[in-house]
């Protein structure tokens, strides 16, 4: 029976392990072996003319590929750490009133089911400089009109108006996790924190962020995942010319893909293709790292 | 507990009224940062262009003052232009290109996440535990770096042709490499294992085969799960963007976001039609927040469980 279930086993997995045989595994590997190629023409000449390192140098010197390494980190660290922050907060103010949540938690998810391009759009439009509503919010505190993300935009303004959205969408999903594991938090650590008269503040910080601790460390390394490939926020917000000047806002993946689009051109492939793998050892290198680090931290 | 509080019950409740008033304060703040974007994309879109070129902008509109002149403009066939003869925002194209999409990558979602949720959950065998945390380490992998091979693949395999690229073509292209997930896996194979295995070994009795067994009592039981696996995996079309603007030929081929960007926007003298761009970015919205409010239970339920989008 043993031997019988082996082999059923594998016909039971064969439909997804093919799907991911082909469309993860190989494209993977493959992406590396790209990378190396010299003079890779995809389409035209399905051959490379030989193995070079070059492709990296000239990547990682490029002047736009720097930029996108600013403008993501950027963005990864500053919209990361405050949403984070922001969610949690909120979900704890949404425990506090557990009568009304549910309402609360519907109107706070909504970002999370709505196309992001479409978003990005209207949040477009309340950032415009003459007519948006977010000078006009500003006007009311007597600071001037700025421009946020239009051809005079300082990259300050596009990046600050950037990372808004980015909060903005993010928050949704994390909101939600945060409040049910909040909701699993066992009722008797905070008995014992009121018995014990302790404030709020302290019952936030050593209680709830403790007890929360694995759920914050798994919320923070995928959300630094999805910080890293940011690129539908910048066409949703600055369109295909990727910022108020053209591509004053690139991201790495941006990067990619506009190389990638250029298949025709020798090497651009490659160049696409080395981008992309820097991109994953980034990833790879930030998730390793908040594991560690936060080993030591964590309460399970 | 409450003596302990006696000595300052007053400033006790006091503090506890302050703090609630505090906390309706901040949720009532975040409630309208998240709905302001939503109610401009509206509120643009049932103005004319004075007045959304009006300084200070209008914040509020009476109903009588509603411009529906965006929206009908937006399926006014295009006199000149790539778009030629059809209308100037093809929504019925491309919400019908991402229904089917959708429908597609589900149905074959479901079934492979079914199968594979079954042998990880009941059956025994060698190398199932490293082949779970395999597949689960890819999760931590960003999708973007398998966009280059798989352009590549779909290419070879015909289905990309820049001149003559089928519907049929571009439809492969854009489900075929979507039809599994690891996570909505991971999630099934969790419900699975909560079924007793005493079930399992009664149905064995019977004569039930495994097969039967998974169609006919596993699937069943897991129903809740499944159906939310299907909902939030149908919403997934309605998001690709990259993917639809690279595997196809034709603009009449692609899905809702693709046609959002730049449609709108004069190429001559760079100016938006912010008005028309917002009707479309409402008539693509609508659609998910219909489908939101009326699976809210099962998709906030699958979602907590998840950590994945896109």
């Amino acid at each position: 029976m043993e031997k019988k279930n082996n082999w059923r086993a594998w016909l039971y997995l064969a439909p997804m392990l093919i799907l991911m045989i082909v469309f993860i595994f190989y494209p993977l590997f493959n992406a590396f072996v790209i990378s190396f190629y010299k003079d890779y023409q995809p389409l035209l000449n399905q051959r490379a003319a030989g193995i070079t390192f070059t492709n990296y140098t000239f990547v990682w010197n490029n002047y736009f590929f720097k930029a996108a390494l600013k403008n993501t980190f950027v963005l990864a660290f500053v919209s990361v750490p405050v949403s984070i922050v922001l969610s949690l907060l909120i979900a704890v103010a949404l425990n506090s009133i557990p009568k009304v949540k549910a309402f609360f938690q519907t109107v706070f998810f909504l970002p999370y089911v709505t196309n992001g391009i479409a978003v990005g759009m209207a949040f477009a439009v309340i950032f415009n400089k003459n007519y948006g509503l977010f000078n006009a919010f500003l006007d009311w505190f007597g600071i001037e009109a700025y421009d946020w993300i239009g051809s005079t935009a300082t990259w300050g303004r596009q990046i600050t108006a950037l990372m808004i959205f980015t909060i903005w969408d993010s928050l949704a999903f994390k909101i939600l996790v945060f409040a049910s594991g909040l909701t699993n938090i066992d009722k008797q650590y905070y008995d014992a924190a009121k018995i014990d008269a302790a404030s709020r503040s302290t019952v936030f910080k050593r209680i709830t962020v403790p007890l929360l601790s694995p759920l914050i460390l798994y919320i923070s390394i995928t959300s630094m995942i999805g910080a890293l490939k940011a690129y539908n926020s910048v066409i949703g917000l600055f369109g295909d010319k990727l910022g108020g000047k053209p591509r004053d806002m690139i991201t790495i993946v941006a990067f990619v893909y506009q190389y990638r689009a250029q298949y025709a051109n020798i090497g651009y492939y490659s160049y696409a293709a080395a981008a992309a793998v820097t991109l994953f050892l980034i990833t790879l290198f930030f998730s390793a790292l908040q594991a560690i680090v936060s080993r030591k931290r964590i309460h399970y | 507990m409450a003596e302990v509080f006696v000595k300052n019950e007053k400033s006790y409740k006091t503090k506890k009224i302050l703090f609630t008033i505090g906390v309706y304060v901040f949720l009532g703040l975040v409630t309208i940062s998240v709905l302001i974007p939503f109610y401009w994309m509206i509120i643009t879109s049932l103005k004319t262009q004075t007045m959304i070129e009006q300084v200070p902008p209008i914040i509020f509109l009476k109903p009588n003052d509603w411009q529906i002149n965006n929206y009908r403009m937006l399926f006014e066939l295009v006199a000149s232009g790539p778009r030629r003869g059809e209308p100037l925002f093809p929504f019925f194209t491309y919400m019908g290109n991402t229904i089917l999409v959708s429908v597609i990558t589900t149905i074959g979602t479901t079934i492979t996440t079914i199968l594979a949720a079954y042998a990880f959950a009941r059956l025994t065998f060698k190398g199932r535990d490293i082949v779970f945390a395999i597949l689960l380490s890819t999760m931590m992998i960003p999708g973007e770096i398998f966009i280059l091979t798989n352009f590549l693949t779909v290419y070879k395999l015909g289905w990309y042709d820049i001149f003559n690229q089928t519907y049929s073509d571009a439809i492969l292209a854009m489900t075929i490499p979507f039809m599994t997930s690891v996570f909505y896996t991971f999630y099934l194979r969790q419900t699975f294992k909560q079924i007793p295995n005493e079930l399992y070994f009664a149905a064995k009795v019977d004569g039930t085969t495994d097969f039967q067994y998974l169609w006919k009592i596993m699937v069943p039981v897991a129903m809740p799960t499944i159906v939310t696996i299907v909902i939030l995996n149908s919403m997934g079309a309605w998001n690709a963007y990259i993917w639809p603007q690279m595997v196809t030929a034709k603009d009449s081929y692609r899905l809702v976001s693709n046609g959002l960007r730049g449609a709108f926007t004069d190429t001559s003298t760079g100016r938006t039609d912010f008005g028309q761009q917002m009707a479309a970015a409402v008539l693509v919205t609508v659609p998910l927040l219909i489908v939101f409010f009326t699976f809210r239970k099962q998709i906030m339920r699958g979602v907590s469980r998840s950590g994945i989008k896109g």
